[in-house]
């Protein structure tokens, strides 16, 4: 990727993020962990996916399962920038007449199923994988599983199965932002060494920052599908990335803040002076 | 023609269907070499096998999906409700030996709250066959069904004559009768026919209604046993919360409708383990247990009619 295209990234990356905290107010969502998958979306989205608003029925598409369905705004917010969704239905967040809600569904164009419900998607993503090998498609089926989301047992479940029909065409990405909804990962239940895991249950695996673009354009680049193993990158970020008042904060998991603040948060995005939050964070599963 | 070979038809002639799995192949020993990569196997991961047959549905297929009845509709249940329930997927789910036909299993293989589970599932229906004739001929309509359904499976020898036509939501009546209903699906209709054969020598007259599907449920059958009969008898190998007896207490009060519904079934307990025969005799679902059950209960209510006569 020349930089121009790295800064293009970089700046989608940036009015992803903006989204993401204007859907922080008003009744609010999953902050921390859309803004940690964001740089990992706009870049699966922009420059390794075959999908895009024209071929969302297409067979030979490419497929993105978002398994851990509470970082959905990330996803809302690449879409209203592809031109998935416009960017003003994002400002109809929450109406009960429209669905965009705290977890994804098929009224949403690009959204390929709906999840919510932690360790679901990997399983559908295999059948989707199977019928796209039977058909001798090449699509790729990734799916996009949170950390904390690896404590469900399905999850494993299925990995085991995945390698079991050798469906290398099946890429996991595990969103590694250390947190789960309440506490660090390592400090409830440990993840560590998660590469170990997968590769003892038959996975290519290969681990990056999935904040830098060059890193996972490299990693994507060269990934090794099509080799007879399904393919896990975990990508280590960190959670409310780019917004220092929220990152790794145990309590800016689900955030609803006050108009006022997400002006403030969107400053501190640009570099400004950090935001001074008053809004008692609320809690919801 | 046997329930693998009418799957192995449907697999070679339309590309929609495929076979899965979660290695419980009794009933589908020989299509592996026959169907290649039609069938899946994915081991023993009953809800890994429902997410991949809801992406399997995704792409335009109709997956059939097999596993004990027990495990498919507890294990996988959240996975049946929301990755298939949710997205109304076409995915049809065949649960083995449901019922008393876990015989000497034990309560761990006791599917006999399955019907209660999948009904109340948006759009599920659940389709529970008296007998092979029966599964065979129901099946083509259910697979085709652009909804998701349960199929209670059962490969028993028929014991009646069934009608030429099933449709989906309709009832089956084997006998009729002025005294007695007897409501009934599965393999108990056998059961239901011996208690008939035995009222009508004590002169108590029989109507036997072969449920078919439990949902969608012929309500029309269930109000004119209760119109027409006096005494209406559901017979199941379910728990008596959820089951046909639950169906019937709520087509009665959704029409306003009362009646004297007398249920047989396994109230707040699971079966004691054993062959099918012992188990029946044990829990009073024979032929014969049946018939004098309903005899006690009509002539206690003719009885209780002649008092105010």
């Amino acid at each position: 990727m020349t930089t121009e295209q790295i800064d293009e990234l970089k700046h989608m990356a940036l009015r992803v993020r903006e989204h993401i905290l204007r859907m922080s107010t008003a009744g609010g969502c999953f902050t921390g962990a859309s803004l940690s998958c964001a740089d990992l979306l706009v870049y699966l989205y922009c420059r390794y996916l075959h999908i895009s608003p024209d071929n969302l029925r297409d067979p030979e598409r490419d497929y993105l399962f978002l398994s851990k369905g509470h970082d959905v705004p990330a996803l809302y917010g690449v879409f209203a920038e592809l031109g998935f969704i416009s960017r003003e239905r994002l400002a109809r967040h929450l109406s009960v007449h429209d669905s965009l809600y705290w977890h994804p569904n098929r009224n949403i164009p690009g959204v390929e199923f709906h999840s919510g419900s932690l360790g679901h998607l990997l399983s559908v993503a295999m059948g989707v994988a199977h019928d796209c090998r039977m058909r001798g498609h090449d699509n790729r089926v990734l799916v996009v599983l949170g950390d904390g989301e690896l404590d469900e047992g399905s999850v494993w479940e299925s990995a085991l199965v995945a390698q079991a029909h050798k469906l290398d065409n099946l890429i996991v990405v595990v969103d590694r932002n250390q947190f789960q909804a309440n506490m660090r990962t390592e400090d409830l239940v440990p993840l560590e060494p998660i590469q170990d895991k997968f590769a003892a249950f038959g996975w290519n695996v290969l681990r990056i920052n999935g904040h830098d673009f060059e890193a996972m354009h490299s990693a994507f680049s060269a990934l090794p599908i099509g080799q007879g193993k399904p393919v896990a990158v975990i990508a280590d970020t960190v959670r409310g990335r780019g917004v220092p008042s929220i990152e790794e904060r145990a309590d800016r998991w689900f955030c609803n803040f006050t108009a006022d603040e997400v002006g403030m948060l969107i400053g501190e995005l640009h570099g400004e002076s950090a935001a001074d939050l008053t809004s008692e964070t609320l809690i919801v599963r | 023609m046997t329930y693998e070979q009418l799957l192995c038809n449907l697999v070679e002639s339309d590309e929609r269907y495929m076979v899965v799995t979660a290695e419980n192949r009794a009933a589908i020993r020989n299509l592996p070499p026959r169907i290649g990569d039609r069938f899946i196997d994915v081991g023993i991961a009953e809800q890994t096998m429902i997410g991949l047959c809801a992406g399997l549905a995704l792409r335009g297929r109709i997956p059939v999906a097999h596993a004990l009845a027990t495990f498919l509709t507890l294990r996988a249940f959240e996975f049946i409700r929301t990755d298939v329930g949710i997205a109304r997927l076409p995915v049809k789910l065949v649960g083995g030996v449901p019922g008393f036909l876990s015989e000497a299993n034990g309560p761990t293989h006791q599917a006999i709250e399955d019907i209660a589970l999948m009904r109340g599932i948006p759009h599920m229906g659940v389709f529970c066959p008296a007998d092979e004739e029966e599964l065979l001929q129901g099946l083509p309509a259910i697979l085709e069904s652009p909804d998701p359904f349960y199929i209670r499976y059962n490969t028993m020898k028929p014991v009646v004559q069934h009608s030429n036509s099933f449709e989906i939501g309709v009832a089956e009546r084997l006998a009729d009768g002025e005294d007695v209903t007897i409501l009934t699906y599965g393999f108990l209709l056998r059961e239901a026919m011996e208690a008939r054969r035995i009222l009508e020598a004590e002169g108590v007259t029989v109507r036997v209604v072969n449920m078919r599907t439990l949902k969608p449920v012929d309500e029309s059958a269930i109000l004119r046993a209760v119109e027409e009969t006096p005494l209406v008898v559901t017979l199941e190998d379910h728990f008596l919360t959820g089951g046909l007896y639950s169906i019937v207490a709520e087509v009665l009060l959704r029409n306003q409708m009362r009646g004297n519904v007398m249920p047989i079934a396994l109230n707040e307990q699971w079966f004691t383990p054993g062959l099918l025969g012992d188990v029946l005799r044990l829990h009073g679902f024979t032929g014969e247990a049946i018939a004098e059950a309903t005899l006690r209960r009509y002539e206690s209510l003719a009885a209780h009619v002649r008092s105010y006569i």
